[in-house]
């Protein structure tokens, strides 16, 4: 026969994290790291789809797309831009105390990350319930009467152009804020694991690829925000 | 097998954030700014800045020493422009027909 | 080799390690989640194929006498998507990418094994809310459910058949990062890129179109469903929405996803070609190379289906070009299977069979893509039969005879017996000669001018005879699958047992037991060789 003989190579002694189809703690820590990361990718296209709808339809009513986002509160969207990014802060606070095994440090980051998600969470909803109000919601209720082309005063905006913007308003940050709840889920489950002591400076890749998902959720919310937000802000 | 990817220090962390929150306040001051055409490249050159920065350094792609995290990254990012690009070649070329 | 041995004194295997339905339904063995899957997904082969039998009686007669207009419209519709995303996307993958791709690498397992079960329960979920779907009236859109049809006008169960397709699309995308993972991260000590079976290579490529092509067809159904809900006008030319928006991200999936279906099946033929020629596979690199290369093209052509929609005539021309590109890869492969068989040592079992019938075939059905990719004839041929018979060319004269060959070729591996060879043949014959009777006609009758879609077609009566001719070959065909179903389960109980190695193949799934063990490999294996060594293998003893 050929060359073929397989030959034994002794596997790492028992280490209670280490799943059992994996060689070694490192093959599992890369197989997880490069799984997330390959996730988020497949989140890029998920986000991207809508991305261009967005492209063609501001490219297409570029002023009516103008006057309803500045019907968007710039106070709350840049504040809100502002609490994600201290948000990755925290999570990278984290994560090194994660891996500096500091408990203590690790467990105040974790909630402080909780408190701004929430933050985030809610000054979204003062945004949504002033959509509402304003009958800026798509659908049956929708209204966008005498609203002024910006740049172009003696023009107004065609209400059903903006009931697009609009669409895609809620759609792209609906989504991002469903995905912002799934990563507070996530983190609290981070938080009870971290309570409970289960992570050290040789196991925390939980944290790790936790901390990955809320970084991109941030990237997605850094492009979601000028989209939106800053289209035509100018007097 | 590859090496854990180190972290950054703290204080990278920090100056990182700052830079961050700077160019938040400087896209939204340059939103108020007529630029004409330009005000969405700059938007969006800032916003690509602020998204490399959180890449690179919070998500520590930087420090990685594997060429594949960064293939992944690379790849979406690829696949994203090739959505929107070609779609463009569409838009761009014809007139908008309903309205 | 001392391993223990099952309660009837047979040695232990993945199959009788664990007995009860629990056992398999929490399983997080791969070979058991294939198996899950391969119930699965003939269980809805058998749901599309019934539709399709459907859709061919009625075109026997060109009155439309069978069914009604709306009815064989949901006859079309729910053909297309219970094959398209319940059949093809996940059958090679799914059942063959998960038995073999962890042992073919030297593991005990895929990455996420876990995962990999969740996958098959959102499969399994998005199949019943199909399911129900259907039983409840069905949508009659066609699978590629346009808007603003879709959308504004009719009244069929979209949303529900977008949510099952959604939930099936996240079984899929799943399935693909666990591939891309485990082929990165667990192979066996000297098992180099260069070394892997191209079957690996074609997975790999298959899960990068999933995982970068499937989120976009799942925005698509999430607007869609907000469109219907709440009439927002993204779609909806009356409320300033563009149609033609829809088809860009509708295509920017489905176009990859043919490529989904065809290329694990490449991979399934290249392995049995070497095999059933004992030989390496002519140009290695080329074929592992066209596989990626196949991946990446296949994104740049979606347009194609759009020639005739309202797309800008500049945009129609780069995309025409794209499409001749995206073929030259796969005519490498072509090339490269056919100088494999070269003053190779051809052997003619089943599993060569469906290899030789794909390569026909799957000729054939790109050659007609070539065709379709020129604008001049796409005007003239696009929403006929000759569309049709085209891409059913490619996934049934090329993917599901793949999957059937290689069904054939692990068998043994998968179930430890041997199905009987003299029937497999018979099958195989069966099914070309159906097949082709089915199909053949479908060009003619779409280049004389035979729209696709259509129940009725009486205004054209001279096209009964090729229909009879294609309905006629539908059923031969329907016989020809039905033979594999009743010998494969008649060969668990009284099939021979088959030896670790029947055809003597080279690849690390081959020395694994027939059938393995739960864990493939007692130990860790090293690999010392390069793919294909059938010269070694053949070469005598002494």
């Amino acid at each position: 026969m050929s060359d073929s003989t397989a030959t034994a190579v002794h596997r790492e002694t028992h280490n209670p994290a280490l799943l059992h189809h994996f060689a070694e703690p490192q093959q599992q820590r890369d197989a997880a790291s490069l799984g997330m990361w390959v996730f988020l990718a497949t989140e890029v296209m998920f986000f991207g789809g809508l991305f261009c709808a967005y492209l063609v339809y501001r490219l297409w009513y570029f002023g009516d797309f103008g006057a309803a986002s500045k019907t968007l509160s710039l106070r709350l969207g840049a504040t809100n831009t502002a609490v994600l990014i201290c948000s990755s802060l925290t999570v990278v606070f984290a994560v090194w105390a994660a891996q500096t095994g500091r408990r203590a440090m690790l467990i105040a980051n974790l909630v402080l990350t909780l408190i701004l998600g929430l933050v985030f969470l809610g000054i979204k909803g003062i945004e949504y319930h002033d959509k509402f109000v304003e009958n800026h919601v798509p659908g049956a209720s929708f209204s966008f009467e005498n609203v002024p082309i910006p740049g172009h005063p003696d023009q107004q905006a065609t209400p059903r152009h903006a009931q697009i913007f609009f669409a895609l308003y809620f759609i792209m940050t609906g989504l991002h804020a469903l995905h912002m709840i799934v990563g507070i889920g996530i983190f609290v489950w981070l938080l009870v694991m971290a309570w409970k002591g289960r992570f050290t400076p040789e196991y925390n890749t939980p944290v790790e690829i936790g901390g990955l998902y809320w970084h991109f959720v941030d990237i997605i919310w850094i492009y979601l925000f000028p989209l939106l937000y800053l289209i035509d802000r100018h007097p | 097998m590859s090496a854990h990817s180190t972290s950054s220090s703290l204080r990278t962390y920090i100056v990182i954030w700052l830079a961050l929150l700077a160019g938040t306040g400087l896209t939204v001051y340059a939103a108020g700014v007529d630029l004409g055409h330009f005000n969405a490249a700059v938007a969006l050159t800032i916003a690509t800045i602020k998204a490399t920065l959180v890449a690179l350094f919070f998500m520590h792609i930087r420090g990685a020493s594997e060429k594949l995290t960064k293939m992944v990254v690379i790849s979406a990012i690829f696949f994203l422009i090739l959505l929107l690009g070609l779609t463009m070649t569409d838009y761009a070329t014809r007139a908008k027909v309903w309205g | 080799m001392a391993t223990p041995s099952g309660p009837q004194g047979e040695r232990e295997n993945y199959l009788n390690k664990h007995y009860g339905v629990w056992s398999w339904l929490l399983t997080t063995d791969h070979k058991r989640i294939a198996l899950l899957y391969l119930g699965s997904i003939t269980f809805f082969f058998f749901i599309g194929g019934f539709f399709a039998l459907l859709i061919r009686l009625e075109l026997l007669t060109p009155a439309g006498d069978l069914v009604q207009a709306d009815t064989y419209n949901k006859l079309f519709t729910m053909h297309g998507m219970v094959m398209v995303f319940f059949f093809l996307i996940p059958s090679i993958p799914a059942v063959l990418g998960n038995f073999l791709v962890p042992m073919m690498v030297g593991a005990r397992d895929l990455a996420f094994p876990r995962i990999n079960l969740l996958s098959w329960y959102l499969y399994i979920i998005g199949g019943l809310m199909m399911l129900h779907c259907m039983l409840t009236g069905g949508v009659d859109t066609g699978w590629t459910f346009y808007a603003p049809f879709s959308t504004a006008f009719t009244n069929t169960k979209i949303v529900e058949a977008g949510l099952a397709i959604f939930v099936a699309g996240f079984s899929s995308i799943l399935t693909g990062l666990n591939f891309v993972v485990t082929i990165h991260r667990m192979r066996a000590p000297g098992m180099t890129w260069s070394r892997l079976p191209l079957f690996i290579w074609a997975h790999y490529a298959t899960s990068i179109i999933q995982l970068l092509g499937t989120p976009v067809i799942a925005i698509t159904i999430v607007l869609v469903a907000a469109e219907r809900a709440l009439h927002l006008g993204i779609f909806d030319p009356k409320l300033g929405g563009d149609p033609l928006l829809f088809q860009h991200l509708f295509w920017f999936y489905s176009h990859p996803a043919v490529y989904i279906m065809i290329l694990p099946s490449m991979g399934v033929v290249t392995e049995i070609i070497a095999c059933f020629s004992r030989k390496r596979i002519f140009g290695y690199s080329f074929v592992a190379l066209s596989s990626i290369a196949i991946a990446v093209f296949g994104f740049l052509v979606w347009a194609h289906h759009m020639f005739v929609a309202g797309i800008s005539v500049y945009a129609a021309l780069v995309f025409s070009m794209l499409s001749y590109a995206v073929a030259v890869p796969s005519a490498v492969k072509v090339f490269n299977w056919t100088a494999t068989m070269y003053k190779g040592s051809i052997r003619y079992d089943a599993p060569m069979l469906y290899a030789f019938g794909f390569l026909g075939l799957f000729t054939i059905g790109g050659l007609t893509g070539l065709f379709l990719a020129a604008l001049g004839i796409n005007v003239h041929v696009t929403d006929t039969y000759f569309v049709v018979a085209h891409f059913h060319y490619i996934m049934v004269g090329g993917a599901v005879m793949g999957y059937l060959g290689g069904m054939h070729f692990w068998w043994p591996k998968i179930s430890g017996k041997l199905y009987p060879e003299g029937w497999a043949r018979l099958a195989a014959l069966v099914v070309f000669v159906g097949f082709n009777l089915t199909f053949f006609p479908q060009f003619l009758l779409g280049y004389m001018g035979m729209p696709r879609r259509y129940y009725d077609y009486s205004h054209m009566p001279e096209f009964q005879v090729l229909n009879v001719l294609s309905t006629a070959g539908a059923t031969i065909l329907g016989v020809g699958y039905l033979l594999p179903m009743i010998y494969f389960l008649w060969s668990m109980r009284y099939g021979k047992p088959a030896p670790d190695n029947p055809w003597n193949a080279a690849g690390l799934e081959w020395k694994t037991a027939s059938p393995p063990t739960t864990f493939n490999f007692e130990e860790e294996p090293v690999v010392t060789w390069e793919a294909y060594n059938y010269a070694e293998l053949d070469a005598p003893h002494t």
